[in-house]
């Protein structure tokens, strides 16, 4: 049995599928701006009584306005003015990447079925898409070649975290949402240093030519 | 018995429209493209030309090559039989009648295929392997998606699964159902050998699917060809279509009227795509089936839990 607010979670685990999929790195940079979007519209989902109308507004806009807006604005920017080419070329095809996601979501919404949750009444998929979306992040991170790939699957890893996040906004909802974004910024911060440092080093994004290096 | 026409009136639709549904989307495309286009009524135009033409046969073809157009055709016919098309039910139904449905259609296609072999032309062998080898990629993402049905449904029969069982079964499981009518929509773009993954206008060597299998047969053959796809076309209309309508009107006219209506939509929705979208390289078509199938696995694995 599905319920219609279902639908964001497995919207958020389509788009999964679709960065995986895509060979363009401004079409998986698309997705993933799409998945901020939606986890922008999840708190909002979530919010039962007891939560505090401040909190929720707050996840939800930070998470739209980082995640949905400016990153991955950042991000197509980047890939605009670096000569990093328009192919995703990852380490791992398409297809066998496609089909380790959607083994990965299988396994996701497999195990959540035994997992306790510290809070009753949550939506029955948010464990599975937050499992099934960082297994997805760890795919990216590990199968994509160009840097920018691995950025896209570190954002991908962040938001399975943010939704991993959600179940505990009941509790500690300002810790919730410092974490989630501060963490994120560092993230992409140091990301952005690695990226600017591996190309001045090589004038390329390819990762394969770290391997090159000798003392 | 009440329903005993419109049993009739889903059969002559059957028959009588599907070279209609060919037509809007020429027209679809046609119209996005700033061009007036053919008359609607132009591939029945075609069919009766071709019907008018004499046939030639090479003389290394045998009796394989003459049947292929037939059986395909015989074959997509009966399927029509087990699909309801606008009815309250199909015409014949029971217990696992989607299986049944399903291989006649793969019947048509091993038809068309080993007439294509059969001409012993490098170039129709070349046409049939790819055919093969994309529709073996479609089938996972057909079954899993019927699959899923049955299992939403609780029926084992086309007119459970696309009729009465799918009003209960869209209060329950409706995200679930999004993403097997989708995927569904993805089949039938590759199954009729649509845009994403073949295009119908082309006649390049080195892209070509459908159209190479069928390049030596003529006059009347062909004629049973293109009004056989044009049949396939409608099937799978009706696949798409009965699912996303769902829970249909209660006057079985008023549902008959709404499924031509969704018939015509969907003609709509693939001029559109084929006017927007490009084809893809033929080394990414794989990649979109096996999303297909993911998108149906995933709705089977949603209803499973």
């Amino acid at each position: 049995m599905t319920r219609w607010n279902d639908i964001f979670f497995i919207l958020v685990l389509v788009a999964d599928l679709f960065v995986l999929a895509s060979s363009r790195l401004r079409a998986g940079i698309r997705a993933v701006a799409t998945q901020g979007c939606l986890l922008g519209i999840l708190p909002v989902v979530l919010a039962s009584d007891a939560t505090e109308i401040r909190h929720v507004a707050l996840l939800a806009l930070g998470a739209l306005a980082l995640k949905g807006v400016a990153i991955p604005w950042l991000l197509a920017r980047a890939t605009r003015e670096s000569p990093v080419g328009r192919e995703a070329a990852p380490l791992l095809g398409f297809v066998p990447s496609l089909v380790l996601g959607a083994f990965g979501i299988v396994a996701a919404v497999w195990l959540a079925t035994d997992l306790p949750l510290p809070v009753p009444g949550m939506p029955r998929l948010l464990v599975p898409t937050a499992l099934g979306t960082i297994w997805t992040g760890l795919l990216l991170l590990v199968s994509r070649r160009k840097a920018f790939g691995q950025v896209l699957g570190f954002l991908v890893l962040e938001n399975g975290v943010f939704v991993f996040g959600l179940l505990l906004s009941d509790f500690m909802p300002v810790m919730v949402e410092v974490g989630v974004l501060l963490d994120l910024f560092a993230a992409v911060f140091v990301m952005a240093l690695v990226m600017f440092d591996i190309q001045r080093a090589f004038s390329s994004l390819d990762t394969d030519k770290l391997s090159s290096l000798r003392d | 018995m009440t329903a005993m026409p419109y049993s009739l009136f889903q059969l002559v639709a059957f028959l009588l429209a599907p070279p209609l549904l060919v037509g809007v989307v020429g027209r679809v495309k046609a119209w996005m493209a700033g061009r007036q286009g053919p008359p609607l009524l132009q591939p029945y135009r075609d069919l009766a030309r071709l019907m008018g033409k004499g046939v030639v046969f090479s003389r290394t073809a045998t009796w394989v090559f003459r049947a292929g157009p037939v059986v395909s055709l015989a074959a997509v016919l009966v399927a029509g039989l087990l699909v309801p098309l606008g009815a309250p039910a199909a015409v014949v139904s029971f217990a696992g009648d989607f299986v049944l449905a399903a291989y006649l259609l793969g019947l048509a296609r091993f038809a068309t295929v080993l007439a294509a072999l059969d001409t012993g032309s490098s170039f129709e062998g070349m046409g049939a392997a790819r055919e093969v080898t994309f529709s073996a990629l479609a089938e996972p993402a057909l079954f899993l998606g019927l699959l899923s049905l049955v299992r939403s449904t609780g029926g084992l029969d086309l007119t459970h699964m696309l009729g009465d069982g799918l009003a209960a079964a869209w209060r329950t499981d409706g995200p679930a159902l999004v993403l097997v009518g989708l995927a569904f929509f993805v089949v039938a773009l590759a199954e009729n050998a649509r845009i994403p993954v073949d295009d119908p206008a082309t006649h390049l060597e080195l892209t070509m699917i459908h159209e190479v299998m069928v390049l030596d047969h003529s006059g009347p053959d062909l004629a049973l060809i293109q009004y056989g796809a044009a049949a396939k076309l409608w099937l799978f209309g009706a696949l798409v279509v009965n699912l996303l309508l769902g829970a249909r009107p209660a006057d079985p006219l008023a549902a008959f009227l709404a499924f031509l209506l969704g018939q015509l939509g969907f003609a709509v929705a693939i001029g559109l795509v084929e006017s927007t979208m490009a084809r893809l390289r033929l080394v990414r078509v794989p990649q979109l089936l096996v999303g297909a199938s993911v998108l149906s696995g995933f709705a089977l694995v949603l209803l499973l839990r």
